[in-house]
């Protein structure tokens, strides 16, 4: 497939800001099942971009911008090639094994009865069996929605609930598969069928299966990754790879507003 | 504690009177009235208060700013009980390097099976954000405060490796300082090692590790988190001793993946930080997005090695206690040798069997937590209360993973000025070791912590520990150079790492 990407991040800030400085997540790598064939990241003021990777093995930017800035607008847009591997991951970039991602982080600690949840799936099935029945039992019990997550809620919260974003429900799936003993990361990026067109970018999980490496779970799906996904960044949560961690210097309150257009052609 | 302790200047009993070598320093301290020592240690402590040299007890609401007690009679190291220690502790230090350098890149210890994976990949101090980031020059631990006890002459265990931010150094100099000027008959009687280059070792370990390609002479700064931290005299004495900036966060800035400090006079490109502030505080954008606190883009700045940053951040791998009872084996993986310097025997509580000997003996060891410091969270099994005893006993059950213990050794002690006149109290003892560029160089002194309470081994100024100066003396005559130098010492319990 050949998916075409557009992602526009706008602040507005209620008084001129002395500087900002940001770190970007928006750069995809090419994996055996995904190249990237065109990226760009526009900024519509006077700002300085550096390219980093970081632990994880993400590409990352830093974005450096002098006031006076009453907004700041960073636009992503890209074509990238997808094929299909069922989920299975290859050729992805691992500086950092697979058992770092056993560690929970205070936005994924699964508490009793997520951590019961997850052991009742997984049970008695074979490995790779257990995840994708963990993965449809997590979509199957919540009613997916729309909008921006909620700021900081943890999985316990999450869990407690009749509805979920993607976010959350991501989240959910990691923390409950580390609570089976399988390494779990959260994965942002880019999917061109969600219902209603989301307007923010996607999150998933990966599990690392032993035999068979990384393989991807879409919990909002209930599936596995096809040639619809572009994996972007993972982390060990949301927060860790949010495609921008950002500081500004200066008074007042911040406006965010994210659009996202995924559009795919076989 | 059972048998008789080692003490330092009398030997392994009073009752044979002063170790030969030091018999001078008996005979001084035979001869001073103990109320001209006493007026002497006053004198001290009165510059103290007023130079500002004090700690906030944590938990103490109404305590305000205390001062650390000074006491008086200093503790001596030999030239040849130096020079080994010195050995032992270059050999660590280099080790703790060579650890930093391999876990946040190939991890061949773990491959090689050396340390259990979880033990690293599961430690919160292991950070993955820095991993694959290499500091300038390759040093990470370029300040260590190897906290050490002893029990015989030559006999030094390993408490901890302060690897990330060891305070104290201003207590080593500003001891000597008032020794000199309290007690100059000392100095004429033993060649002591000089520890006032301490400012200029630090300095030039700074300049040696600037990024390569800075040019000409590297601007240095210390970063302190500010005037509220228990440690800021210490940061503002370092810098003013260096004659470099003491800056905040707030001072610095980023821009393009170059540090630079406000000034009046503009910006001016940073190219070295020594940095008291914690891990957690540095950067906002890599460590906590929920902090307002750091220099965002600093970890960019450093990752492009653009500027240097003592001690790296995620240092804190090397030094937890989870770690610690791995160092031997550490140490021999990279050194190809043993340890020099021993650890003390540590049971990890995670491990069934150890739990139980740990229940079993609780009247002996010492427990501590793996992520306590500065003598919280502790319990002396032999000076504890039953009631103690079973909190703890409870709490293993509970949460044995969070746990060590240790045997409580017979620490040495040294004679100190008491209520009662002189008496001898248990010491523990921090050298400082400076590595650079150019490699590992031990200081010849150190923080000599004493517990004055009668029996104590607690060491730690919040729990009603003092300091004393540390004498390193010289074989050769006098005002011949040292090639190499460090500090001995001898004492008890935790001191945290990250202090300050």
């Amino acid at each position: 497939m050949r998916l075409t990407i557009d992602h526009r991040t706008t602040y507005r800030f209620t008084a001129p800001q002395g500087r900002v400085v940001q770190l970007l997540r928006m750069t995809p790598r090419n994996t055996h099942d995904q190249t990237v064939a065109a990226w760009n990241i526009n900024i519509d003021c006077d700002a300085r971009l550096r390219e980093h990777r970081d632990g994880f093995g993400n590409i990352t930017t830093m974005l450096y911008a002098e006031g006076p800035l009453s907004g700041i607008e960073i636009s992503v847009s890209g074509e990238v090639v997808t094929s299909s591997s069922s989920g299975v991951l290859h050729g992805t970039f691992e500086p950092l094994p697979a058992a770092l991602y056993l560690r929970s982080t205070p936005a994924t600690h699964a508490e009793p009865a997520l951590a019961a949840f997850a052991q009742a799936e997984v049970e008695g099935r074979a490995r790779i069996a257990a995840l994708h029945a963990l993965n449809t039992a997590l979509h199957r019990r919540f009613e997916v929605v729309d909008g921006r997550p909620e700021p900081g809620l943890a999985v316990t919260a999450a869990f407690a609930r009749d509805t979920a974003t993607a976010r959350d429900l991501a989240q959910m799936f990691v923390a409950a598969a580390r609570a089976a003993a399988f390494p779990a990361r959260y994965v942002t990026g880019y999917c061109d069928i969600l219902a209603g067109g989301r307007a923010t970018p996607h999150g998933w999980a990966e599990a690392w299966v032993e035999g068979l490496g990384w393989v991807g779970f879409d919990p909002t799906l209930g599936c596995s990754p096809e040639a619809h996904h572009v994996r972007v960044a993972v982390a060990l949560d949301a927060a860790g790879c949010s495609p921008v961690a950002g500081s500004r210097l200066g008074e007042g309150r911040e406006c965010l507003d994210v659009e996202v257009q995924v559009s795919g052609q076989d | 504690m059972g048998k008789a302790a080692f003490d330092e200047i009398m030997g392994a009993s009073s009752a044979d009177g002063a170790r030969p070598e030091l018999r001078e320093l008996c005979r001084w301290l035979a001869d001073t009235p103990d109320g001209e020592l006493r007026r002497r240690q006053q004198s001290a402590e009165t510059t103290f208060r007023q130079l500002g040299i004090t700690f906030a007890v944590y938990g103490e609401s109404d305590a305000g700013e205390r001062i650390i007690p000074f006491d008086i009679v200093p503790r001596v190291f030999l030239a040849d009980e130096w020079a080994r220690l010195s050995e032992g502790l270059i050999q660590r230090v280099e080790a703790i390097n060579a650890f930093l350098v391999d876990i946040y890149g190939e991890q061949k210890i773990l491959r090689d099976g050396v340390l259990p994976p979880d033990l690293i990949l599961g430690n919160a101090q292991f950070r993955p954000e820095i991993a694959g980031i290499r500091p300038p020059h390759d040093v990470w631990a370029h300040i260590c405060g190897i906290d050490l006890v002893r029990t015989g002459p030559d006999d030094f265990f390993v408490l901890e490796d302060n690897a990330r931010t060891p305070s104290g150094v201003s207590y080593m100099l500003e001891n000597r300082e008032a020794m000199v000027r309290l007690c100059p008959e000392l100095f004429a009687k033993f060649r002591v090692a000089a520890v006032d280059s301490y400012p200029d070792r630090l300095l030039e370990t700074m300049r040696s590790v600037a990024p390569r390609g800075c040019g000409g002479k590297p601007t240095c700064v210390v970063l302190t988190p500010g005037h509220y931290n228990s440690a800021y005299y210490e940061h503002s004495f370092l810098a003013d001793s260096m004659g470099v900036e003491l800056v905040e966060a707030a001072d610095l800035v980023v821009d393009d993946d170059v540090v630079y400090m406000r000034t009046i006079e503009g910006r001016v490109r940073v190219d070295v930080i020594y940095r008291r502030v914690d891990d957690d505080y540095l950067d906002p954008l890599v460590f906590r997005a929920d902090s307002m606190l750091g220099v965002p883009g600093l970890i960019a700045a450093y990752a492009a090695g653009n500027v240097a940053i003592l001690n790296a951040p995620g240092n804190g791998i090397a030094d937890d206690k989870a770690i610690y009872s791995y160092m031997p084996e550490i140490v021999k993986y990279y050194s190809g040798s043993d340890a020099r310097l021993p650890n003390v025997e540590t049971y990890r509580c995670r491990e069934p069997q150890a739990l139980k000997y740990v229940l079993d003996h609780l009247g002996e060891l010492v427990v501590k937590l793996v992520d306590g410091s500065g003598g919280y969270g502790m319990l002396v099994g032999p000076t504890a209360s039953s009631a103690e005893i079973e909190r703890f006993r409870a709490a293993l059950i509970a949460v044995p993973e969070r746990y060590i213990a240790q045997p409580t050794l017979a620490l040495s002690t040294v004679p100190t000025l008491v209520e009662q006149g002189v008496a001898p109290r248990h010491v523990d003892f921090r050298p400082f070791v400076l590595t650079g560029a150019k490699g590992v160089q031990v200081v010849p002194g150190g923080l000599t912590r004493v517990a004055l309470r009668e029996g104590s081994l607690v060491v730690n100024s919040s729990q009603g520990g003092g300091t004393k100066d540390s004498f390193v003396l010289m074989d050769e005559p006098r005002g011949m150079t040292q090639t190499m130098s460090g500090a001995g010492g001898t004492m008890t319990q935790t001191l945290g790492p990250g202090q300050g």
